[in-house]
């Protein structure tokens, strides 16, 4: 229960930095603390206590697994977080050759 | 990884923010080993570092400083705004939590398909490989094909002359 908490605060920090910050780097940090905060949710859903990592093993056929369909949801949505990330920064980076600054106000100001 | 979020975010130097943003990334890696994930925390180690290196090298081709300034007028409405969010979002999260399995003795509903007999299914030893590339394989194209949009993307942002 306690872990479920912190994930929600953690996606909670990623959430108010979005919101509040003004720098466009700042809120890309902050989109990638959100998508951290929800592969940790998926991770805790599927864990089971006393299982292992689901691995089959022929000579001990008698364990529990961890649930293997979380995982490999999170793995598809991790590469999928690292083509968005590489994506934002390289708007980022032409927004920044463009205006020479990384502040969202002063780029709505210039309109250009 | 609550810190080391709350660092990332509230930082002056750009540069020490985007590394706070590794470290929660690296902690989330021991976590997935903590929680029994190996292949999470392989795959989570490599794109970690190759966002880092792209966010660093972004923030080292331009400006590090933030600059501050002071916050609009409208303050109020802004607070009232944001208190009123985060108990709308404590109040769906108390809903959902409560249908959510106590952590560590959640059960396995689909997975137990996927479990039996997967070895001799797919062939491969480990599960999250079979079920990555063997029972859910159309996911994994479509997770082929946005990475390739993705490099179209980025290779057309990064034109050197830009269509005016």
């Amino acid at each position: 229960m306690i872990a479920y908490i912190m994930c929600f605060i953690l996606f909670l920090v990623g959430l108010y930095g979005v919101i509040t910050r003004r720098n466009l780097v700042k809120i890309a940090v902050s989109m990638s603390i959100m998508e951290i905060s929800t592969f940790l949710f998926f991770a805790l859903v599927g864990y089971i206590d006393g299982g292992v990592a689901p691995i089959v093993d022929p000579a001990d056929p008698v364990k529990t697994y961890v649930d293997p369909l979380p995982q490999a949801l999170v793995l598809t949505a991790i590469v999928i977080g690292l083509a968005t990330t590489s994506m934002l920064m390289a708007i980022i980076i032409r927004l920044y050759r463009k205006y020479g600054t990384f502040d969202i106000r002063e780029i709505k100001n210039l309109k250009g | 990884m609550i810190l080391g979020a709350l660092y990332a975010i509230h930082a002056k130097d750009l540069l020490s923010s985007v590394i706070a943003c590794g470290i929660v990334g690296y902690s989330l890696v021991i976590c997935f080993l903590l929680l029994k994930a190996p292949d999470l925390a392989i795959v989570q180690i490599v794109v970690d570092t190759i966002t880092l290196i792209i966010m660093v090298a972004v923030v080292l081709d331009s400006s590090r400083e933030e600059s501050y300034s002071k916050l609009d007028t409208h303050g109020y409405i802004s607070a009232v705004t944001g208190i009123l969010m985060i108990v709308i979002l404590l109040y769906f999260f108390a809903i959902s939590i409560q249908s959510l399995d106590v952590l560590g003795k959640s059960t396995l509903r689909m997975a137990n398909y996927y479990i039996e007999g997967a070895a001799q299914k797919t062939g491969s030893a480990n599960l999250v490989t079979g079920v990555v590339f063997d029972f859910r394989g159309y996911d994994t194209m479509g997770e082929a094909v946005v990475l390739v949009t993705a490099v179209l993307g980025v290779l057309t942002i990064l034109r050197l002359k830009g269509k005016k």
